[in-house]
This record gives C-alpha cells, structure tokens and sequence, in this order.
C-alpha cells in the first residue's frame, strides 16, 4: 500500500518557525525571518523586506482589506502564501505611469487610476500573478487577512527592519 | 585546441571486460567506477599519487545536476574532496583544493578546462555509468539501484532539457504549465496539494497580461529533485522554485548571496566555510521560513519529506566579480 503524505503548508493562524543553530558564525550573516510572523504584526499591505540581493527584494505583505493603487516601471509577481486575494489591473494613462523607464520598485498611484480595466485575478494559497509593468494594480482582500510575497526591487515604499524580523543571537 | 570539436573530445577507454565500464581521463585526473563506486586519481604537484573514493550512486547524483545546470554558480562540491567552480566560460576541476587539510598537506589538484571539453566528458561519463535501472535525478524511494555491473543505460533522464521561464511559467510563447498529457503526473508526496489554477476575468485583447498560474501546483508536478528551475523573472532577479526530497547530492558555495524561502514542509542545512569546509552553522527552515546564504559559506541540504523551496538568485553577470573586488558584500544585509 502507498504512503500517504501530508505537505504542511504555513499560515498567520498556524505557523511553525525554524530557527539557525550557529557552530561558529553570527547568526545575523543569514537573516532568518519567517514571512507569517512578519505579516502577523504589519499593518495592511505594508511592503516588509524580508529578502534582499543588491537592488532586488522580496517583500512580505499582510494582505487585509483593499490595497493603494500601485505602478511600477518594470514587472512585479505576487506569490499568496495564504488567503484569498484578488488583483485588479488597469493599463495607465501615460500621465500616471512611471515616467523614469530605470526607476526600481513600486509606486502608489497619485488618485484614481485613469486608463481601460484590463481585468481581474483571484489568486488562493501557492497561487502567482504577474503585475506587468506600467499597470496599475490594487489588491482587494474581502475575507481574512492573507499572505502576500513579492517579487520586485526596492523602491520608496519597502520597508527594511531587519532587527526586529531575524534571528539576532 | 582550437576547434570546438577538439575542445570536446572525449578520452575513454573501451569497456572493461568484466565490468563493463569505460574509465575517463581529463587533464591530470583519471576515472573509473566499479559495482559500488568511483574512484578519482591525480598526482600531487610534486609527483606523489593520489586517489579518492566516492559511492557511485552519490557521485552519478552530484554529476547529474553539475551537468543539467551548466556548472552552476561558484563552487560545485560533489563531497568534501572532489568538485568544480564554474567561471562561465572555464571550469576548474579540483581535489582537496578546498579541503582545509588536504591543501595543508599540499596534495590538492586545481586544473582548468574550457567549458566544452568538460562538458563533453562529463555527459560522456554520466552516461556510461548510469543503469537503465538507476535516474540520478530521483530521490532513491523513487528510482533502483545504482550499483552493480553495466546494465542498459537511462540516457532520456539523463538529458532532460532545463525548464526556464523568460518571464513567467505559463505565459503565451513561455514555459508551459506541467500536466499529466505533458508527461509530468503529480509526484506521490504531493497528492495533498491543491490543483485548482487562479481564476482569470481579462478583458478582452489582455488575455496575455492578466496572467496567473498555480506555482504549489506547478510544484506537485516537478518530476525531478533538487533542480532549482526559472518561473518567474524580474531583470536578473530569477525565482527558482524546486522539489527536494533526501539530501541535495552536492555541497554548494556559491560566488554571490542567495536566499532560501521555504514554501512547504521543512528542510535542514548544513552550512561550513566555503575555502575548507569547517562547520559554520545548521539552519532548520519550516514553512515560510527566509534565510540567506552569505557568499561565503557552502551548504547542503536534507529534506525528509518532498518539499517546495524558492531558490532565489541574482543572476547579475557582473556579481561575481564585484564580490572578488570587495564592491558587493557576502553579507546580504547589515542591522
């Protein structure tokens, strides 16, 4: 007979964290963090950095209510680790957008999103979305709060405190 | 040396008669394998004899993903003796090199070859001593024996074609989604995991922008193990999300910062000094758990159960030469 396995996915009601165990380094070198526990004491949509490589980042968002309307001149991906998201797309006007084609990271749109509505997503656990560039997207959470990991560069709205996500001793 | 049929040319003997493999040879290192294992041999600078012995079985797993991935990033330890650093255009090939008390003793073996011509020898090899019987792609619940005399050979598994997104798993002229037609079935550790896909409501004419895909179900479906593999793409931001299952088959010290998310079950690494291989640090990672790797270190990992890790790279072309010059930390972050 076959074994059965059962995958143990996380979530911000039932989280189970790791941890380092140093033998001869300062465990801070690994920024340890855990993306339930991060989501679980941010305010909504708050873009918390939890990964970072040069100019590229992935941020943890507690996805809870509706989000700004954000922008970004180059691609984004949204990874929802737990909860029901939906993903509204509007391709801008040119007047909104992002005029600095290099520009890093997300932007909030200044007011309503002018433009044609391109459509809706809704995305559940182990579900990716692309936010292509130069849209406009809003992030709508009608039921419990959700997790959301993004992929994209630091820009004005990430927010790094790493010494109160990681592992410090 | 100048033709790139040259620069692949394979040095093979004709098959033992008993055994029924070929041995290889490439620069100063010879090779061979028998029922249980391969043996490696150089000679020390000064001209002493040296040998290594690996169980085959974790040899043929460690030549497999050097092969599938190109050589990889940085260093590609198949123990803590043998392996290869990657120079994107040359390969060094070494023993003991990084190994703190074999380069002590000074009888440790660094050579470097285009990348063609180990290339070509280490397909060759992984080809003559992988059984029909044996993937070395597999977690071994999953696949037979590696070990005995030459029987058949299991050259379609050993040649599967790398999956890379150009910008994102699913997209219309992109890597497609994996499904049973396509030959990738839901892998037995993952028959729990949801399959239902996003659902999508694109206005017309934007069917190909308003884009999502199930990444735990793309996930369910990887027929391999420990084989970080493109999804999604952000300039050289790349997600390289793969299923682990028993031990990754090589220790890795990478040539620039990566980061680790575990997405499901748990996954235990050991981490040590990439130069000689002392310990350094054990990190348990469960779901949802981030942790970085500092450039510095090599790691291994041990999955109990098949997990989805995300594998994060920065695939700047210029990052590992900045970290050499001091411009880029092996730290990811200070705090």
């Amino acid at each position: 007979m076959a074994a059965v396995y059962q995958t143990r996915f996380g979530s911000l009601k039932n989280f189970e964290k790791g941890h380092v165990e140093p033998i001869s380094d300062d465990v801070r070198h690994y920024a340890f963090s855990n993306c339930f526990e991060i989501a679980s004491k941010s305010k909504p949509y708050e873009k918390v950095v939890f990964g970072q490589n040069q100019i590229y980042v992935l941020e943890t968002l507690r996805a809870e209510g509706t989000s700004p309307w954000y922008t970004c001149a180059h691609d984004e991906f949204a990874l929802v680790m737990d909860g029901e998201v939906e993903v509204h797309l509007v391709k801008l006007d040119a007047a909104q957008a992002v005029a600095d084609v290099e520009k890093n990271g997300a932007v909030r749109v200044e007011g309503e999103p002018r433009g044609q509505k391109m459509g809706w997503m809704k995305l559940s656990r182990g579900h990716q979305a692309l936010l292509p560039k130069s849209t406009a997207y809003q992030f709508r959470t009608p039921g419990e709060p959700g997790v959301i990991v993004l992929q994209t560069c630091k820009g004005d709205l990430s927010i790094e405190k790493w010494a109160d996500i990681c592992q410090t001793h | 040396m100048n033709a790139p049929a040259e620069l692949a040319k394979v040095i093979a003997s004709q098959p033992d008669a008993s055994l029924g493999y070929k041995n290889f040879s490439l620069g100063s290192f010879g090779f061979r394998r028998d029922e249980y294992f391969v043996h490696i041999n150089w000679k020390t600078r000064d001209g002493r004899p040296m040998s290594h012995t690996m169980d085959a079985g974790n040899y043929l797993r460690a030549l497999m993903r050097d092969v599938a991935w190109g050589f990889f990033y940085g260093w590609v330890n198949f123990d803590n003796v043998f392996g290869t650093v990657n120079h994107y255009q040359s390969v060094d090939m070494y023993a003991g090199s990084f190994n703190g008390t074999m380069k002590d003793a000074g009888i440790d073996m660094l050579e470097n070859f285009p990348t063609a011509q180990i290339r070509a020898t280490f397909e060759a090899m992984l080809d003559d001593w992988t059984n029909e019987s044996f993937d070395p792609f597999s977690a071994p619940q999953e696949t037979g024996s590696a070990y005995g005399r030459k029987n058949g050979s299991n050259t379609a598994k050993i040649t599967r074609a790398r999956e890379l997104a150009t910008r994102c798993v699913g997209l219309k002229g992109d890597l497609n989604l994996r499904s049973d037609e396509s030959g990738a079935p839901i892998n037995r550790a993952f028959a729990d995991v949801s399959q239902s896909q996003p659902e999508l409501h694109p206005e017309p004419g934007f069917e190909n922008e308003v884009h999502a895909f199930s990444l735990f179900g793309f996930l369910s479906r990887s027929q391999v193990t420990w084989n970080p593999s493109f999804t999604s793409v952000v300039k050289h931001s790349f997600m390289c999300p793969t299923t682990e299952e028993h031990m990754l088959p090589i220790i890795h010290g990478n040539d620039r910062v990566e980061w680790f998310f575990q997405m499901t079950d748990e996954i235990h690494w050991d981490c040590a000094d990439k130069n000689t291989g002392k310990p350094m640090a054990r990190v348990i990672m469960k779901a949802g758990d981030m942790s970085a790797m500092p450039a510095y270190c090599r790691h291994q990992g041990y999955s109990p159960k098949r997990s989805m890790l995300l594998v994060w790279e920065n695939g700047s072309p210029t990052l590992v030469h900045e970290i050499q010059k001091g411009e880029s930390p092996e730290i990811p972050v200070q705090f």
